[in-house]
């Protein structure tokens, strides 16, 4: 038990996951995201009357309300002034491709879904033990204190297969809602997707691959285009930096 | 170990594709959002509840809508939770005999009595004198009703929130091209290469802007910020260049020093489309000198000034004489000359307007504008090159042909590929006017003005300069039971049109188009309370603020002015008489009103986003839309603008009333349909016509409302493709735009480099002119700050500062998530911004020996605010900032007393005063504003900081008392519930009860 309660070591690799026909995944492209939240409300307004809602809300007219989010929007600041970036950084359940959560819950209600990837919790197969929020590195999990369960990011399983919408609406409601277009969704194994080949055209990389969990999720780093002549090198920091920065901050 | 993906897991049994409620009857209704400035279209998804009612399930972009194309921002995603906040007012309220303003005691009364109340005082206001009336809107979009409202009770004392908000920046711009940013105008991004923003920008047409960036970006754009901080757009910006607060004019001087010094100007566009070739009057002392000179010939009509441009003169360089700037300086083979100094044939002296710039910014080097903006000089050269080179070295031609309003043929439009966008940054500083100015001229002498790739109008714009709407400005025509002759706001164009006394005293309540601020033309909000307690030029009666939360977040001085609202008189009677207060929610302000009227929520109404208010048109045509009750009004509640249609019927304003004394509209959606500003042209342009096949001008249309319901509550007529660009100069846009009664005339829109309009007020001020002239203290005011062209002065309140003892500029970013008081209720944007920190440079905070997350004083010469400061890398070293209107008072908007709003959160607004000292005022006072339009400085505030003592408790500084909550607000279900568990249709008010399912 207690060793099922530690986070899933590098080390301790997990069996090849079968790879999937589909992958359903968001790829989100930090070079435009402006923090606005869009995506955060977007998600909870369709998602709390969804069908892994209601996202329970705690104190939500009192002193420090807290609430249930499957994803948020943190803010960094990387490098001194005047060298600064503020980042924007969307964060949910990356639908990794080999999931940890899922081996570990002793329910069966984490589970990845065959026939696209993602990853869901059954709510009434779950009993709040919360192993696998403790075996995700990346705190993708929302506990749901209200109502015992464990709830995540659904990837909007309930708008995305729902033939009963317009198919521009089978969309992640985070990725209608993106103002700035920085939110993408397809297939990652599907090379002609739109996903498939910003990851390819743009860099697209996958948080902390270190840790073998393959995430279906990418992000799109921070490009810095430059004036001609470009600015003092000391005033705009490479890509790399920006990413190394990040890594290190996430790792 | 255990497989993963092929795990046989079962069915699982919670089927994760259909909801629980999936077979519920949904209805998808759509309506124009409400939640800011930017009026996205939405689409309202509904369920039907368990007991069969219809309740809020979603609320998304609609795909189908011009403005925001399907996507949608943190507030409007987050509509339900303003639907059913706690904080929401349902039933009409009456301060209890006894009870004191601010302390929030009510009685409920019945619409009737309220109406009964507000009309019987009203009526008898009126009766007297109207002007004791006084109409106050915060951030509404339904100036054009309330602004018709005030006029047709014969008052003056009537204006939005523009005077606090960002006045600077319309003005700024609209005496300079005819249009501004937001609503106005914009920048082109679709086809600009460089973006240039300048400042806090980023709430305004806020969708739009997000949408046009992220396209900007991913094309590769270079993006360029200048702002004291990085935050929201900033953040993905390509560069940040951090500039001190109030020194952006500096900025642009130095970048025009650098472009004309180049060359890197547009010639021909400056010539041809701008009055930089005009000539200016040079000879010092009399009334002519500093404006233009103009052919003598009665023939070619009056004295040229700010309306009549039409007959001013130019030196033609190609005939070496000087001709008349029109139509004979635009005839082919013209060379007018942009440098120089030339004679006229009676021996005048005078010089083209752009030689004036010329020496202006002669001096104003990158090495002057360094010491004060703090930018390395080297960098405003490299930047002012790579404005213009790409500018000018990118530009490219458009295949659009057009036909300017002389005639000429063009095959192409040029292609000026620098946009340009700012806001609040620019506008709340008291140089904002001439600041905005410098940005006006420097693009305009780029040749960026509605250029492909540049900045864009949006229709009506771009107006005359000066546009052809003067303010009521009449004293002998405020007169009992009388409309006035003119709107109560407007854009005055000399001095004679000042809103003043035959002393030269105000008018107005809030000394608008008087000779404090001339060019008011939003008016000044953040004065109103404070004049009308001193009775400052006299007291009035009954003061109505819609949507204003005038004892917080909106006022400057926060604390004092809730005294003021609370001061009596030595009979104990309130200076401010009668307070009505009309809002949707329990705001701060909501303690302090005699009256409360609960408005409804923006779902539950009618709107009109008029073509006559705040547009929302987009570049390439005109676009107004709707809102439509997507749900019944909550409790009593009722939508403001019904309650003035129903004030203005029962006090018979002519314009409500018909011939025969009987009730013209029988609501909101009758007026709207029904009334006519000018024949054919009332509050909406789309499906006019008795049978809706008519736009922009035509019949009242009986069936509009459905006909906007049909169609997605929007109507936009996309304009032919020769009438997207050089609107100002455009003769089938001129045209299409006098014949839809946008413009009294089509003539061209000049771009006014040299502002005569200005030079007229300084002439005044030095006495040189037969009219009116400024109160003589007021004379070198007027005179320094009437410059004709842009200069950059020190913000006015660094006068009245030690800056020595106050070496911090102090300022706000809005938060994109909620950057309005309005939201603060919402619990799903709570636990987002709950509560404020003050950010300061680590350098900073650690010189003043605060620590990262430690408690100090902020102080400046008006007050003092405790609060919690994080280290930022973000900010300058000499600028701390904070987020807007987070923090709250305790106990309203039924947050919980103590709530974090209140004890960790903060306003900047306590060390902010409304007033500076000022020797030409009878008061010694004057607004803490701009002194040419009448913009709140907030943002010119200076401060210093001191570690709090270990022993102070660990909250905000002030705090105020909590008020009781008002009957009939919604908060029994807000207040004290600890858990919220939302689910569409489940449950009372549409949410879930404590226990979970």
């Amino acid at each position: 038990m207690s060793q099922a309660m530690s986070p899933v070591a590098p080390s301790a690799a997990p069996a090849r996951a079968e790879t999937l026909a589909r992958q359903l995944a968001l790829v989100i492209d930090l070079d435009v995201c402006v923090g606005c939240h869009a995506c955060v409300t977007s998600c909870k307004s369709w998602n709390t009357s969804g069908a892994a809602g209601p996202l329970t809300d705690t104190d939500p007219y009192g002193v420090s309300p807290t609430g249930t989010y499957f994803n948020r929007v943190q803010t960094w600041e990387a490098g001194r002034y005047p060298a600064t970036q503020t980042v924007h950084f969307p964060k949910s359940c990356l639908h990794c491709e080999d999931p940890p959560c899922v081996p570990v819950c002793p329910t069966g209600a984490s589970y990845k879904r065959a026939e696209d990837g993602i990853v869901l919790v059954d709510a009434d197969k779950c009993i709040g033990c919360k192993y696998c929020a403790w075996a995700c590195p990346y705190g993708a999990r929302e506990y749901d204190e209200a109502r015992g369960v464990m709830t995540k990011c659904t990837l909007c399983v309930d708008r995305v297969h729902d033939a009963r919408l317009p198919e521009a609406d089978r969309k992640p409601a985070c990725v209608k809602a993106c103002p700035t277009g920085a939110r993408l969704f397809g297939d990652v194994h599907d090379p002609a997707s739109e996903v498939s080949r910003a990851i390819r055209e743009r860099g697209g990389y996958a948080l902390m691959p270190e840790w073998d969990t393959k995430p279906a999720n990418h992000y799109l780093p921070k490009r810095v285009a430059a004036a001609e002549p470009p600015p003092r090198a000391d005033d705009a920091p490479a890509e790399g930096g920006i990413l190394g920065w990040f890594r290190r901050a996430l790792g | 170990m255990p497989e993963t993906a092929s795990r046989p897991v079962g069915r699982p049994l919670h089927d994760p594709i259909h909801g629980p409620d999936a077979a519920a009857r949904t209805e998808v209704r759509t309506t124009t959002c409400y939640m800011c400035a930017c009026r996205c279209g939405i689409r309202v998804h509904l369920r039907e509840g368990e007991g069969g009612e219809l309740a809020l399930r979603y609320i998304d972009g609609n795909p189908n809508h011009p403005l925001n194309r399907g996507v949608i921002c943190a507030k409007g995603a987050a509509g339900i939770m303003k639907q059913v906040s706690p904080a929401r007012l349902t039933r009409p309220l009456l301060r209890k005999p006894g009870a004191a303003r601010g302390d929030g005691d009510f009685e409920p009364i019945s619409w009737e009595r309220a109406l009964e109340i507000l009309t019987q005082r009203l009526a008898q206001i009126r009766a007297t004198d109207p002007k004791r009336f006084a109409l106050f809107t915060g951030r509404d979009q339904m100036q054009a009703l309330t602004g018709l409202f005030a006029r047709q009770f014969g008052t003056p004392n009537y204006a939005a929130h523009g005077g606090f908000c960002s006045v600077n920046m319309a003005a700024g711009m609209i005496y300079t091209v005819g249009g501004s940013f937001w609503e106005f105008g914009g920048p082109d991004l679709e086809r600009a290469k460089l973006f240039v923003m300048i400042g806090t920008a980023e709430d305004h047409h806020s969708n739009p802007m997000k949408i046009a960036l992220g396209d900007f970006k991913r094309r590769g754009g270079r993006f360029v910020s200048i702002n004291p901080i990085r935050t929201g757009y900033s953040a993905i910006a390509d560069e940040w260049i951090p500039i001190r607060p109030g020194t952006d004019g500096a900025l642009f001087l130095a970048i025009l020093h650098e472009l004309i010094a180049a060359d890197l100007i547009d010639r021909p566009f400056l010539q041809r489309y701008t009055n930089a070739p005009q000539l200016v009057v040079l000879d010092a002392g009399g009334e002519r000198e500093g404006l233009f000179a103009f052919d003598p010939d009665p023939a070619k009509g009056p004295p040229g000034d700010g309306r009549h441009p039409h007959n001013k003169l130019a030196f033609d360089r190609a005939s070496g004489r000087i001709v008349a700037a029109y139509p004979e300086g635009n005839e082919p083979g013209r060379d007018l000359a942009l440098e120089g100094h030339y004679e006229l044939a009676d021996g005048t002296r005078v010089a083209p307007a752009f030689q004036l710039l010329r020496e202006r910014v002669a001096t104003t080097t990158p090495a002057w504008a360094e010491a004060i903006t703090g930018i390395p000089a080297a960098r405003i050269r490299q930047l002012a090159r790579e404005i213009g080179e790409t500018a000018l070295h990118q530009a490219f031609e458009l295949p659009v042909a057009w036909t300017d309003a002389w005639g000429r043929e063009h095959p192409t439009t040029p292609g000026r590929p620098v946009a340009f966008h700012a806001m609040r940054g620019l506008a709340a500083h008291s140089n904002g006017f001439q600041t905005v100015r410098a940005l006006a001229v420097l693009m305009s002498v780029l040749g960026t003005i509605d250029a492909p790739g540049g900045f864009r109008h949006k229709a009506p714009y771009p107006r005359h300069i000066v546009p052809n709407y003067r303010a009521f400005n009449d004293p002998a025509m405020i007169q009992p039971n009388t409309p006035l002759n003119a709107a109560p706001l407007g854009f005055p164009a000399s001095p004679e049109e000042l809103a003043v006394d035959a002393e030269g005293r105000p008018i107005r309540i809030d000394h608008a188009f008087s000779w404090e601020h001339p060019l008011s033309a939003h008016g000044l909000m953040h004065n109103v309370i404070t004049n009308a307690v001193r009775g400052d030029p006299y007291r009035i009666d009954t003061l109505l603020l819609f949507m204003a939360n005038m004892a917080w977040n909106s006022t400057m001085n926060t604390m004092a002015v809730r005294e003021m609202l609370n001061a009596r008189d030595t009979d104990g009677s309130y200076k401010i008489p009668f307070l009505v207060v009309c809002d949707a929610f329990q705001s701060e302000t909501v303690a302090y009103a005699d009256l409360v009227l609960p408005d409804t929520t923006y779902l539950e109404r009618h709107d009109a986003m008029s073509l006559l208010d705040r547009p929302i048109s987009e570049f390439d045509g005109p676009m107004d839309s709707v809102r439509v009750p997507v749900l019944p009004p909550t409790g009593e509640c009722r939508p403001f603008q019904e309650v003035l249609v129903e004030l203005a019927s029962r006090l018979k304003l002519p314009a409500f009333t018909t011939p025969e004394g009987a009730r013209k509209f029988k609501d909101y959606p009758d007026f709207i349909v029904r009334y006519e500003a000018q024949p054919g042209v009332g509050f909406l342009m789309g499906w006019r016509g008795e049978d809706g096949t008519q736009s922009i001008r035509g019949a009242p249309n009986p069936r509009q409302w459905e006909m906007y319901a049909n169609n997605d509550c929007v109507f936009h007529q996309p304009l032919p493709e020769n009438q997207r660009f050089m609107r100002n100069w455009n003769r089938a846009y001129l045209d299409f735009a006098k014949a839809s009664g946008w413009r009294q005339r089509n003539d061209p829109i000049q771009l006014a480099i040299y502002s005569d309009t200005l030079q007229s007020f300084r002439l005044a001020a030095r006495g040189q002119t037969a009219g009116r002239q400024p109160p003589e203290a007021l004379r070198e005011r007027i005179a320094r700050h009437f410059d004709p062209l842009p200069f950059w002065y020190p913000p006015l309140e660094h006068a009245a500062v030690d800056t020595a003892a106050y070496p911090l500029a102090a300022v706000t970013q809005r938060p994109m998530a909620m950057y309005h008081a309005w939201d603060s209720q919402n619990a799903w944007l709570r636990p987002i911004h709950g509560h404020n920190h003050l950010f300061a440079n680590p350098a900073t905070a650690l010189a003043a020996g605060i620590a990262d997350g430690g408690w100090a004083w902020v102080e400046s010469p008006w007050g003092r605010v405790r609060c919690r400061v994080r280290h930022s890398d973000a900010v300058e070293p000499g600028t701390v900032w904070t987020w807007n209107a987070i923090g709250k008072a305790s106990g309203a908007w039924q947050l919980a007393p103590g709530a974090d709003e209140a004890r960790k959160g903060f306003l900047l607004n306590h060390l902010i005063t409304e007033e500076l000292p000022c020797d030409g005022t009878p008061s010694g006072r004057v607004s803490n504003s701009d002194p040419i339009t009448g913009q709140a400085g907030w943002y010119d505030v200076r401060v210093r900081l001191r570690p709090a003592d270990p022993g102070e408790p660990e909250e905000s500084f002030p705090q105020v008392a909590a008020v009781p909550a008002p009957p009939g607000v919604l908060g029994a279900w807000g207040g004290l519930r600890r858990v919220m568990q939302f689910f569409a249709g489940r449950g009372g008010a549409g949410a879930r009860g404590e226990g979970g399912r």
